[in-house]
């Protein structure tokens, strides 16, 4: 256990990321591409969900705010995507603001409702609001970022642009998830797992518990906005399903899958998830009907989830043996 | 008015049971679906219609009845996210069992030919089997309302959703009682499948859009109360209606903006109780 926590696994998750190019294959880079955008979007969930014990169903909504952000900047406006990019964030945060202002409110299932019908009133926006979201039809093609940059760089001159998009997508989710580690181990992140855990009591130890929630409502906001922004750009297209309420779902079944409260678990659920949908899809077209077993079985047999049951496994295997 | 025989079962499992259910959008569908297998085994004349409608709820009410006792019943207790995402994933697996049986075509049921006939009232043209399930709501929430006031299920109902400990305590088998509930509550469902499968096509998907809308008229009216649901499912269709007349874009905007606007102000509903 212990050399097993030792190794570096972050940087070598990072690096094995970006070298999935180089195989060459276009689906692999493809599906890793999808993986990792879901991966951030899944891991912002994880900080409301899994550390401060809120569940939100609606959390797509700040995914397709994001992807609508970036979209509409770079193709109707032909900003950079420099620009376009932080932009996902912070409108995504500042609606996150504005809708966790009165979500924090709430508890529990009234908590996930609201979230739920803020987010259906943002995909009823998008759906309808043909002039700025295209309605119903969406917007396709959402160009590429200026990448050309990175063509004239040692190594990876011969790769796609969809590649190219796919390494800056893999670095700036690594910079987003650091970010996140950060904000997870610092004291601030404590204060969440603690209201998490028991928000009566900290409210006794003077913390106010609803500032702590909003921020932490507007933190995974932004980050949603960001995976959304990527997600718009990487899919060709920004399409009023985004904000859906069975993405909603979707992520947070991601999010159980890997772990919640685990830091890289739904990153490992993401990916579980995303290369199980490739596998399963080939064989047959009753997805659902899978995921909705797996769910079960999650639920009923491994409620940690992949990351909570390696633990365990690590913790079994690590248990020093008694002479 | 069907939307409150949907809502009605969405908000009895969350009074009695603390339970947002995501199958109950499917358990509609599946109502529809059983309905119209039943039409082709039966065809509709002869009153055959609501022979075929009552058996497809029932056998709604039947599968509702066994999830709770195989499944369900180990998730009391938990996690309300445990709850929530099996409910979920029930919903996922039944809607592709669907898909399964009766494949991704459209299925349509006519009429019972004694409603095939048409009103014509101040120019507008109303179907009879329309004006039926117009009166039928109503109808049916009056029997359910004095099945809940008036006899002793109806109690034991009520009390439950008050104190289910308090109530176990005084010799009631509560475990039964919840099943029961999961029972008639699906059979709500299932029976509001069943009438709607003559008015709309029955399709894969039909669920998911149900269950939202449900969802909505559960929260306007109050989780849990009766009454609360009935007019919750009113004002959700004028506001959806007049929302379509004056402002056709932004209607189903207005619907989910009243949810927000009802939770904010009174989360627990028009007519429902705060928890605890």
């Amino acid at each position: 256990m212990t050399y097993l926590t030792r190794v570096p696994w972050a940087p070598l998750g990072v690096l094995a990321a970006l070298l999935v190019p180089a195989f060459g294959s276009r689906f692999y880079t493809f599906v890793a591409n999808d993986v990792v955008i879901w991966a951030l979007f899944a891991t912002s969930l994880n900080l409301l969900v899994g550390y401060t014990g809120l569940v939100s169903f609606g959390h797509a909504a700040y995914f397709g705010i994001g992807a609508y952000t970036t979209g509409i900047l770079m193709k109707k406006l032909g900003v950079p995507f420099l620009l376009a990019f932080p932009a996902a964030g912070v409108l995504a945060a500042a609606f996150a603001l504005l809708f966790g202002l009165f979500c924090v409110r709430l508890t529990r299932i009234y908590f996930a409702m609201l979230t739920l019908a803020f987010a259906q009133i943002v995909w009823a926006i998008c759906f309808k609001w043909n002039e700025v979201t295209g309605g119903e039809q969406g917007m396709p093609e959402v160009p590429y970022p200026d990448l050309a940059w990175m063509g004239r760089l040692p190594l990876l001159d011969g790769l796609r642009i969809s590649d190219h998009f796919y390494l800056l997508t893999v670095l700036l989710v690594a910079l987003c998830l650091f970010l996140l580690h950060r904000v997870v181990g610092s004291p601030f992140g404590r204060m969440l797992t603690t209201i998490r855990e028991n928000a009566e009591r900290a409210e006794f130890i003077g913390v106010h518990v609803r500032r702590y929630e909003l921020a932490a409502f507007v933190l995974a906001g932004a980050f949603a906005g960001l995976a959304g922004g990527l997600f718009g750009i990487f899919n060709r297209g920004v399409f009023p399903d985004f904000a859906y309420w069975t993405k909603s779902s979707e992520v947070l079944i991601m999010t159980l899958l890997g772990g919640m409260g685990t830091f890289y678990g739904p990153s490992v659920g993401a990916l579980a998830l995303i290369i199980l949908n490739q596998q399963i899809v080939s064989y047959t077209e009753y997805w659902p009907f899978v995921l909705g077993t797996i769910l079960v079985v999650l639920l009923f047999g491994f409620p940690g989830g992949l990351g909570g049951a390696i633990e365990l496994l690590g913790r079994r295997l690590g248990r020093p043996r008694r002479a | 008015m069907f939307l409150f025989l949907i809502a009605a079962g969405l908000s009895l499992i969350f009074g009695v049971l603390r339970v947002l259910n995501f199958a109950h959008g499917t358990f509609y569908m599946l109502g529809a679906y059983a309905t119209f297998q039943l039409v082709q085994w039966l065809g509709v004349s002869g009153g055959r219609f609501w022979l075929t409608a009552l058996g497809g709820a029932l056998a709604v009410a039947a599968l509702g009845g066994l999830i709770e006792r195989l499944l369900f019943r180990r998730l009391y207790g938990k996690d309300e996210l445990y709850q929530l995402l099996f409910t979920y994933a029930l919903a996922l697996i039944l809607g592709d069992a669907a898909k399964m049986l009766w494949g991704t075509q459209q299925k349509s049921v006519s009429r019972p030919p004694e409603l095939t006939g048409a009103l014509h009232l101040f120019g507008a043209t109303i179907p009879h089997y329309n004006l039926f399930i117009i009166l039928l709501g109503p109808a049916i929430a009056l029997a359910f309302w004095l099945v809940l006031q008036r006899t002793r299920a109806g109690r034991y109902i009520r009390a439950a959703a008050l104190d289910r400990e308090t109530l176990g305590a005084l010799g009631v088998n509560v475990d039964a009682l919840y099943t029961w509930v999961f029972v008639l509550a699906s059979f709500l469902g299932g029976l509001g499948g069943a009438l709607i499968s003559p008015m709309r096509a029955t399709t894969p998907g039909m669920d998911t859009e149900v269950i939202v809308e449900a969802f909505v008229v559960v929260v306007i009216g109050g989780l849990g109360s009766f009454w609360g649901t009935f007019l919750g499912a009113l004002i959700y269709g004028q506001v959806l209606s007049f929302g379509i007349l004056f402002f056709p874009r932004f209607s189903i905007f207005a619907v989910f903006a009243l949810m927000a606007a009802v939770l904010m102000v009174r989360p627990w509903g028009l007519l429902g109780r705060p928890l605890r």
